[in-house]
């Protein structure tokens, strides 16, 4: 899976405005509520790294009573970068490098019994999907939580439909074997 | 709901349901159980029994063997006449196309199984419209079914199916004709109501993602439910 660019992200929260990390990091975990929260460390050396290649520039400090933060903002260079990455196309997914898909490969190779594993990895899927299904549909759901279950969601749905075809072709092949 | 030993009964619970259609063995030895408040999905690949499970299970079919147990009583040994009226007071039924009647208003469809049971014009009309509000279909009501979207149509068929309060729904691919955002908002307002209600859902369909607002999943595979394998 092709990492996702923390760079990326930030200048673009950077663009609805200067911001400190810890700000930034609390936003990211806002906006993006499935995915891995963000490390302190990681938002701080992605900044510097922004500052060093001229992407993003130090506007000052602000303490607001706390401690003193380091406030950024984006450059004009950040911006561009930010708009020349959001249009770039993704590589649709050049290699299958799917877990659940080697099992079920390696399984097949080695006489195991792919069909219990399939069986299995659906209960797992099916549940995980409930979960997603109850976080989307509570009555206060906001627009980032809604759309991040929906991607979840139509990614295992996308797993459970291979698992599932895959499931009906082993039975098939299975009895071509026993037949022969 | 509990007896001696603490297991919970079942609301309803068929058995080695086995059922024939021509040639065909849609059912072999199906056994399966639905509890009050709960939403069971019943999922499978086309021709795998979901709909004949289905139609025995709700009394609509009688099994060639097995038996269906609804509250204690055994549905396939009721004579028609009482099957007929269990069906009508505490079952609500729902299909892919909705079955609303074309000539009349979505506000008189959902009246209209209340009014057949014999609750006033005016009452049925005002119960009629709590429950497509719930459904949030209110501003609709006097549309007829060919003016409503596929979305909304359904959920004037959910509406009639929950307006008279039965204990439990069967939902045959309710969501089938629909693209993903009206699915959402059937199955949004399905699973709202009946929380509220408390009604069980037999839930039936071959998309995974509806088979997630359930509580649990049921596979049929070749007739039969598929053994449960642990995560």
């Amino acid at each position: 899976m092709v990492p996702m660019s923390t760079r990326h992200i930030l200048l673009g929260l950077l663009a609805t405005g200067p911001s400190h990390g810890y700000d930034l990091k609390r936003r990211h975990d806002e906006r993006f509520p499935q995915a891995r929260p963000l490390a302190y460390g990681q938002v701080y050396t992605t900044l510097q790294r922004l500052v060093r290649d001229g992407l993003a520039e130090v506007e000052g400090t602000d303490s607001d009573g706390g401690p003193e933060r380091t406030v950024y903002r984006s450059t004009d260079d950040g911006s561009s970068e930010l708009s020349r990455w959001a249009g770039e196309i993704a590589p649709p997914a050049p290699f299958v490098t799917n877990e659940i898909f080697a099992k079920v490969v390696v399984s097949i190779l080695s006489n195991g019994d792919p069909d219990a594993y399939l069986r299995a990895q659906r209960t797992a899927h099916m549940e995980r999907m409930r979960e997603l299904t109850a976080v989307k549909t509570a009555k206060d759901a906001d627009l980032a939580t809604v759309l991040s279950a929906d991607y979840a969601l139509n990614h295992l749905d996308a797993d459970l439909r291979w698992m599932t075809t895959t499931a009906a072709r082993l039975t098939t092949l299975t009895a071509e074997v026993d037949a022969a | 709901m509990s007896n001696n030993g603490g297991t919970p009964v079942p609301l309803l619970a068929g058995r080695d349901l086995a059922r024939k259609h021509g040639r065909t063995q849609a059912l072999r030895g199906a056994s399966l159980e639905l509890h009050t408040g709960e939403i069971l999905a019943v999922t499978g690949t086309s021709g795998s029994g979901k709909s004949t499970l289905l139609h025995c299970l709700a009394g609509i079919v009688r099994p060639d063997q097995g038996s269906v147990v609804y509250a204690g009583q055994r549905l396939d040994q009721l004579p028609e006449k009482r099957l007929s009226v269990l069906r009508r007071t505490d079952f609500g039924v729902v299909f892919q196309f909705g079955q609303l009647i074309p000539e009349l208003t979505a506000q008189d469809n959902v009246a209209l199984p209340l009014m057949l049971a014999g609750t006033a014009r005016t009452q049925a009309h005002a119960r009629a419209g709590e429950w497509l509000e719930r459904f949030g279909v209110r501003g609709q009501e006097e549309l007829r079914p060919g003016e409503l979207s596929g979305g909304q149509a359904q959920r004037v068929a959910l509406a009639r199916a929950l307006v008279t309060g039965p204990k439990v729904v069967f939902a045959d691919e309710p969501t089938g004709a629909l693209d993903s955002l009206a699915t959402e908002q059937v199955m949004t307002a399905l699973v709202h109501a009946v929380r509220e209600s408390g009604t069980s859902v037999l839930l039936i369909t071959h998309d995974a993602q509806v088979a997630a607002y359930a509580d649990r999943e049921v596979r049929l595979i070749d007739g039969a439910v598929a053994a449960e394998v642990a995560a």
